[in-house]
């Protein structure tokens, strides 16, 4: 029973990390029914943008509260420029053809950003530096609670409500709303819709970086390529909670998390090596598509003749 | 000169290009002028990055499905073929030898190998074609990357083909095997999409609820053009583990997908001559970065994959349809001669007169005849 709680924290942590970035891969389908497939990337650009600031600002050498926050919402920030340039210098461009040419487009981007990761921060992994102290708390059994992890949900849930407000209760997230509603309507009422798209990538960007720095905590190994299969499973998540509904994006995150640990825990019992692991996440993701594409929350659309 | 003796003569000047470049890629070329071996290894990888393209434009290009999890049917193709060359291959050679001789025995067998890795991808396009070709765009692109990803896991996994520490394969293939299955790819795609059957690919690549109309069995279709992609991939992975003799999975990531969808793309989609010049182009190109100066203290051939993703971008940006578009070059030996069916003007279009007895056709009339049928049916 306490092995299975464990699993079950280990699996909701790296969960709550997927749900940040299908956040974003949900948003952007929402708006422009585009797969942002460099979404995983920008994930990794957060990840070392953090790693830079803690080395640069010296919070790397001595561990506090203010540091981390600081590397968190610098990495945002970066996070969200560079996302904001990937909508403007790739994105926008091409929205005006089909979308196999987005989907090309995006998948470049995706390579561009990993190839350029490789050339210019080497492909050796780097050890991010640990901003907080960690420690562990003892609930019952062997099962335990990391403070990383604490950390992990307190930010991923403060950072979802911040986005649930945003959006319902906002001017721009109104404008959001109809924008994903139907574009061309938003824009004919006097919606800025580029404005709006732009920061949608930049919303989107800054989540997908909180979660890089989130996971470099947990898990301090970072790489150019980190981002290609943490991001193909936060798709998953948001797939299959419904894309481009937002609460579906968390729940899917959590689910596939979960799914996950549980798999490598659980899965030498039934005859699954834990191998298997990164393969969960797909094979989910074809059941959804198959049983239910729409999501677990989401609504069947009908097209349009 | 007569269609026929035209086929026949490209045809016999097709095995002789094969042949005479199979010896020059040769250790000891033809009567001593060979291709240096580094190059020949790259127009080795050429042909098999030829297979691989022209069939992932039969789905890509003409069919209009996304897929972009390629390598994982090439990787069933290399495997399987490798399973039966390293754990039957030789009992086989030995049984057939003294029937045909032991050189017609191993071309026989390899033959047999290619061809068994051919029909496992086939099925395996089959299993994963029949339900994810249900989805559309983005979907459909998620999900063969996610079906190549779980295919390559599972082979990781499989200690019989050597799991994680890679397969040894004996090496079979030399260019007169990669050239006649890049020619047979070429050949078969071709004809495919000239045919009935390609005009259905076609309708539904340029509008799926459109064709379903006018009586196609869209899911049909695709599922055969997916099929027939993977068994192509299937044949250029069999071709590729006898080449390379090693097969490890990490041969047969998504990039190994994304580098033949870049082939297709660059070309043209729906251009078989494009997907052409697109594999070879993609094979050769880093090697002559390779002898450029390094800049900025990068060697070009270390960037490479950086100006393959920026080149992918700006094709989008400026020309999405690729370099050659739709549009093919020299196919015109190929095209069988066109005669125009008689009869075949709009009910009524000859006043009664039986076809037998009308004034021979000119250019002038027929177009008259053309241009008022069609404003006939409006």
């Amino acid at each position: 029973m306490d092995t299975f709680v464990q699993q079950l924290i280990n699996g909701l942590t790296v969960g709550s990390i997927y749900a940040l970035i299908a956040l974003g891969y949900t948003m952007v389908y929402g708006i422009l029914r585009l797969i942002n497939f460099a979404h995983g990337d920008v994930y990794m650009i957060g990840a070392f943008a953090g790693f830079f600031l803690a080395h640069g600002l010296g919070f790397a050498a001595e561990p506090s509260v203010v540091g981390l926050g600081v590397t968190l919402v610098g990495s945002m920030a970066v996070a969200a420029v560079i996302g904001m340039a990937i909508e403007r210098f790739a994105y926008r461009p091409v929205r005006k053809y089909a979308r196999m040419t987005t989907l090309i487009t995006a998948i470049g981007v995706s390579l561009l950003i990993e190839n350029l990761g490789v050339v210019i921060f080497g492909n050796a992994p780097r050890a991010f530096p640990g901003l907080m102290e960690n420690q562990t708390y003892p609930l019952f059994g062997n099962a335990a609670i990391s403070k990383t992890q604490l950390l992990i949900f307190g930010v991923s849930v403060a950072l979802m409500l911040l986005l649930q407000w945003i959006i319902y209760h906002t001017k721009v997230g109104t404008a959001m709303r109809a924008v994903s509603f139907n574009l061309n309507s938003a824009k004919l009422m006097g919606i800025n819709t580029d404005a709006i798209i732009v920061f949608t990538f930049a919303l989107g960007s800054a989540l997908a970086a909180a979660g890089g720095v989130l996971t470099a905590q947990y898990n301090p190994t970072i790489y150019p390529l980190m981002g290609i299969i943490t991001g193909l499973k936060a798709f998953v998540a948001a797939v299959l909670g419904g894309i481009g509904n937002i609460p579906g994006a968390v729940l899917g995150g959590l689910l596939i998390g979960a799914a996950e640990t549980l798999v490598v825990g659980y899965g030498q019992v039934v005859g699954i090596p834990s191998t298997y692991r990164d393969a969960v996440a797909f094979a989910i993701l074809i059941l959804v598509l198959l049983f239910r594409p729409a999501g677990l929350l989401g609504t069947t659309v009908q097209e349009k003749v | 000169m007569p269609s026929f003796a035209k086929r026949a003569a490209a045809a016999a000047a097709l095995v002789v290009a094969i042949v005479v470049a199979n010896a020059m890629l040769s250790e000891e070329g033809l009567f001593g002028f060979g291709v240096p071996r580094y190059w020949a290894h790259v127009l080795m990888l050429a042909g098999v990055n030829v297979i691989l393209a022209v069939s992932l434009n039969l789905i890509n290009g003409f069919t209009g499905q996304f897929s972009i999890g390629h390598a994982g049917f090439m990787a069933i193709g290399a495997y399987s073929s490798a399973y039966l060359t390293v754990y039957h291959a030789q009992a086989w050679e030995r049984s057939l030898g003294g029937a045909v001789g032991e050189t017609a025995a191993g071309v026989v067998v390899f033959l047999l190998a290619i061809l068994v890795g051919a029909v496992v991808s086939g099925l395996a396009g089959l299993v994963v074609g029949v339900p994810s070709l249900r989805l559309r765009g983005d979907y459909l692109a998620i999900v063969t990357l996610g079906f190549a990803e779980i295919i390559r896991i599972v082979i990781l996994n499989m200690d019989v083909v050597g799991g994680a520490t890679g397969f040894t394969v004996p090496g079979e293939t030399n260019f007169l095997w990669v050239g006649s299955f890049a020619v047979i790819t070429i050949l078969v795609v071709h004809n495919i999409v000239r045919s009935d059957t390609g005009r259905a690919l076609i309708s539904i690549r340029e509008d799926e609820l459109a064709a379903e109309a006018m009586g196609i069995n869209s899911t049909r279709y695709k599922v055969l053009s997916f099929v027939i992609g993977s068994m192509f991939a299937g044949i250029a992975g069999a071709l590729f583990g006898h080449y390379t003799k090693f097969l490890s999975t990490n041969d047969f990531t998504f990039l190994r997908s994304f580098e033949i969808i870049i082939m297709i793309v660059l070309g043209g989609m729906g251009s078989i001559t494009g997907s052409v010049l697109g594999a070879v182009v993609i094979t050769i190109l880093p090697e002559f970065l390779r002898q450029l100066p390094a800049v900025g203290g990068y060697n070009l051939a270390d960037l490479r994959l950086v100006i393959y993703s920026a080149l992918l971008i700006l094709i989008m940006l400026t020309r999405p349809q690729g370099v050659l578009g739709e549009r093919e070059f020299g196919f015109n030996w190929l095209r069988r001669a066109q005669k125009r069916p008689e009869g075949d003007e709009a009910v009524g279009a000859g006043g009664g007169v039986p076809i037998d007895e009308r004034p021979a056709r000119t250019v002038a009339n027929e177009a008259g005849g053309d241009a008022a049928g069609g404003g006939e049916k409006r």
